[in-house]
């Protein structure tokens, strides 16, 4: 045990040797239950079996199946303190990862042991029937206290992982509390029920129960193991395929990337639903993947475009919304693609859309296309500072872009940060090249501004009937009827 | 069932369970008038019910496949059912020696009666489905149920050695339906059968187990616990389905946005509108018939959307997007291009060889012939070149004349059994509708 503070030690061996000596005075009793030592081997082989074959899901699995848990609590039902303790301190003993250290499996022992006691302690207590020695039984008589020692298991184990936790980390015990026993009470009630099944045809048919109960369990596992493989495979796949937009433009490395994460600070800072954040999520990393349609001899081109090349760019998108129009998951995102480029004061592109019209995803992604490319090192200038980004971006609202989500961005920067570094190595600008190329200007407003862009729209937003701020339902002031 | 082919391949299992209802339903209505189905009560409306209401409950699986699974196994339970608790419980249980006609007669009116909904809003009936269920009930009934007086040990005990047939009997069942599945398949697709039944055995295997599983469930604990283990034992297998819902959702997003990213080429001007979606279509229909597995076919269509994802890398796009034109160093240069963007994902390394070696020649002019050149990539190549020589002209002359030129470069550019499958295919064209 090295490096664990004293408590800590003593912490393990008590709990250790109380588990030893539940599990020797139970099975003292074992013999007396009918076929009690054959049921308590059987389970304790499935215990092992089970922490054996469960390679943990993928790490971005939102639900664990865990097989044992289900058998634990059959074994309280079918044997109570004689042989639950032995049942499942028995996963103790598993070969595998993980517990290699002796002190932990042996802690394990006695965790498991403490739990299995008190949880058929608590059964009993509320009036279950031990299943292997009943006769006839109704079915009130397990379903009730069966809910209730999964409970004081689930409980239990909180606690003794609370304490040893806290002891080893030197974290708050309560913060631990919180994170656990919240997560677990779904998973937790789906193997009670597993467990009651289980216990409850155990003792009609004996252990070919087993089997039948948890195939279809495992069946479950294993294609949620699937299911999770293919959504990393998902996200891996949609990723290689927007770099591929990024090849195209060295300076651009990282960009949909970056547009992504600082859309979905902007989101979550407006207050968005989860579900439109993760789908704005998407809109941010598809942003710019009608680019793959331009010419890279467009995109790459050094020096001024000419009106042609120009609207070639301006292309990219009506092109993006063709490309992803059929995704149903994307939802709003897809308008919002098309609309990034669209400014408030209607001389955006590509229909020259004002203020409300232009969809909020859209205004959005407006304003990270536009902080991450000022914050970025491109061909004809170094990268600026976030506090330059931001008074541009200040400068630029009311007609650019739309207030809210400039101060959003700029609030949520503030309280979380933000990493403008990209994994790959960035591009040292080009001396000397002091003439912008298209693609990388068309994001940064400083630049569009410079070059006088063409706009579809008229100049001046102030005729229009649709006042920015009324439409966005900003609070406009005292003065206004 | 989208097409009048379709629709023959399984005519002869159809008519096979039509004639088991009927003659089920002719005995079932007799041994009604004798009376001696009167004391079975209300259980074989319960278990129709219960079929009815999972028939509702039907999903999708991967492949284009669907499944009832709770109805499936409320079928079962009913085929296997052994006995049903006296009352009071306390009297032990009443042994049932109902037989295979009337399991028929309940399964069938259970189905139709939870098809109906589905059929009304214009899911389709899935007829084959239901006729697959009820063929393999009616073996799982007429092989178990005979048996059911020699193994009930007593009055209220129902012992392992009854479990244990009724699993080898549910075993059964799910082994006939999977070689029922396999051989409408393969005469649908025109696949070897050989292909199909792995095929099938592969696609089944999980949600079967657990279908069988829970039927056999409901079938022991019934005669203990009466009707509530119906609900009860129904709860894991939801729970089951549930997660191959998930699943099949999440692989038909995944190909929806291949389809969709594989678009760029078409909408940045460097392919034909539709080439890639033609070519995934023509390279599956060949690779069905060439009997290439299931699982292979997936990687195959990715390879095929994304076959051309290469010429993104292109300064400038090569004029019509035909491939075919270029140097065979340039469609060496873009194959390799496409590869390396399709490696990246880190999970599509099949796809992303079947791309790399798609321009490389059947049989190269000078050295032995490379027998790591996968299969998929040589059809690729062939529909490749098919494609850009009609593109979406539906002109059988054009047709023919490509398929004549295709012919010329046998041997040496390519595949001949690929490209003879593709001639087959093209003849059938009247028939083609995938």
């Amino acid at each position: 045990m090295p490096s664990m503070p004293v408590g800590a030690r003593l912490y393990v061996a008590l709990v250790s040797a109380l588990g030893v000596l539940v599990v020797l005075v139970g099975m003292r009793e074992l013999g007396s239950i009918p076929a009690g030592w054959v049921t308590a081997l059987t389970l304790a082989a499935l215990v092992v079996l089970a922490r054996y074959a469960s390679s943990p899901l993928s790490r971005s699995a939102a639900i664990d199946i865990s097989v044992g848990q289900p058998v634990g609590i059959a074994s309280v039902l079918l044997l109570g303190t004689a042989g639950a303790p032995f049942v499942m301190a028995a996963a103790a003993f598993a070969p595998g990862p993980g517990s290699e250290r002796w002190y932990a499996r042996l802690f394990n022992f006695g965790m498991s042991a403490i739990q299995a006691w008190l949880a058929s302690l608590a059964y009993a207590a509320v009036g279950g029937v031990t299943l292997s020695s009943a006769q006839s039984y109704e079915p009130m008589q397990v379903l009730i206290p069966g809910l209730v020692a999964t409970f004081v298991l689930e409980v239990v184990n909180g606690l003794l992982m609370v304490g040893i936790i806290a002891l080893t980390q030197r974290v708050s015990p309560l913060r631990i509390w919180h994170g656990t026993l919240a997560q677990s009470a779904l998973p937790m009630f789906i193997y009670s029920i597993f467990g009651l099944l289980l216990a409850v045809v155990w003792s009609f048919v004996g252990p070919i129960s087993a089997v039948l109960v948890l195939a279809p369990l495992m069946v479950a596992r294993w294609v949620f193991a699937e299911f999770a493989l293919r959504q990393e495979a998902y996200e891996a796949t949609m990723r290689s395929l927007i770099k591929s937009v990024e090849t195209k433009d060295l300076y651009t490395r990282g960009h949909s990337e970056r547009v992504s994460r600082a859309s979905v600070l902007i989101g979550r800072r407006a207050g968005m639903r989860e579900d439109r954040v993760s789908s704005l999520r998407y809109a941010g990393m598809l942003h710019d993947v009608g680019k793959l349609g331009v010419p890279t001899s467009v995109l790459q081109k050094a020096g001024r475009l000419t009106d042609d090349e120009y609207e070639a760019i301006q292309q990219h998108t009506v092109r993006g919304r063709e490309i992803v129009k059929d995704l149903e998951f994307l939802g709003e995102a897809i308008e919002g693609i098309l609309l990034h480029h669209e400014r408030i004061d209607g001389r955006g592109y590509p229909m020259g859309k004002v203020g409300a019209e232009i969809p909020e995803f859209a205004r959005i992604i407006a304003v990270a296309d536009a902080f991450d490319s000022m914050t970025t090192t491109r061909s004809y200038r170094g990268a600026r500072s976030i506090e330059d980004a931001f008074e541009e971006l200040r400068r630029c609202k009311g007609s650019q872009f739309d207030p809210v989500m400039v101060e959003a961005l700029i609030e949520a920067i503030g309280v979380e940060g933000w990493d403008a570094s990209d994994t790959l190595p960035a591009v040292p600008p080009t001396p000397g090249d002091g003439v912008p190329t298209m693609a990388s200007d068309d994001d940064d407003p400083t630049v569009a501004d410079r070059l006088g862009l063409p706009s579809a729209a008229p100049a001046d937003a102030s005729e229009l009937t649709d006042p920015y701020d009324d439409a966005l339902g900003q609070p406009v002031g005292g003065d206004h009827p | 069932m989208s097409t009048e082919h379709e629709m023959r391949a399984a005519s002869p299992l159809l008519v096979a369970a039509g004639i088991a209802v009927v003659a089920s339903v002719a005995v079932t209505a007799e041994s009604w008038q004798r009376a001696s189905i009167d004391q079975l009560g209300f259980i074989p409306y319960a278990f129709a019910l219960f079929i009815a209401v999972g028939e509702v409950l039907r999903i999708a699986l991967p492949g284009s496949r669907q499944s009832a699974p709770l109805a499936s196994a409320g079928a079962i339970a009913f085929a296997l059912l052994p006995a049903f608790p006296l009352r009071p419980s306390s009297l032990g249980f009443l042994p049932l020696h109902y037989e295979w006609p009337l399991v028929v007669t309940v399964v069938t009116l259970g189905s139709v009666l939870g098809a109906f909904p589905g059929a009304i809003v214009g899911r389709g009936m899935h007829l084959d489905e239901l006729a697959r269920r009820v063929l393999t009930t009616m073996l799982a009934a007429a092989v178990f149920r005979p048996w059911i007086g020699t193994l009930l040990p007593s009055k209220n005990e129902i012992g392992w050695r009854l479990a244990l047939a009724m699993t080898a009997a549910a075993v059964l069942a799910a082994s006939a339906d999977a070689v029922l599945a396999a051989s409408v398949r393969s005469s649908q697709a025109r696949s070897p059968f050989r292909t199909a039944l792995v095929d099938e055995f592969r696609a089944l295997v999980g949600i079967s187990s657990a279908i069988a599983a829970t039927g056999v469930l409901i079938a022991l604990a019934a005669p203990k616990m009466g009707y509530v283990a119906l609900p009860v034992f129904a709860v894991p297998l939801l729970l089951t389905q549930f997660s191959f819902r998930r699943y099949a959702t999440i692989e038909a997003t995944y190909l929806q946005t291949i389809r969709s990213l594989a678009k760029v080429t078409e909408v940045g001007g460097y392919t034909e509108t539709g080439h890639s979606r033609r070519v995934s279509i023509l390279s599956k229909a060949i690779a069905r018939e060439m009997g290439i597995s299931e699982r292979d076919i997936k990687d195959l269509d990715y390879a095929a959307l994304m076959h051309d994802i290469g010429q993104l890398s292109l300064t400038d796009p090569i004029p019509g997007g035909a491939t075919t034109m270029v140097a065979p160093v340039d469609q060496r240069r873009i194959a390799e291009l496409g590869a390396e963007v399709i490696r990246q994902a880190g999970v599509l390394d099949r796809a992303a060889l079947i791309v790399e070696r798609q321009a490389d020649p059947y049989r190269p002019y000078r050295g032995p012939q490379d027998d790591s050149l996968p299969l998929e990539s040589r059809i690729i190549k062939v529909v490749n070149a098919y494609d850009d020589l009609v593109g979406a002209s539906l002109e059988s002359d054009r047709k023919l004349r490509a398929i004549e030129r295709l012919q010329l470069g046998i041997d040496r550019e390519y595949d001949p059994d690929v490209v003879d499958t593709l001639s087959r295919i093209i003849e059938r064209q009247s028939e083609f509708a995938y």
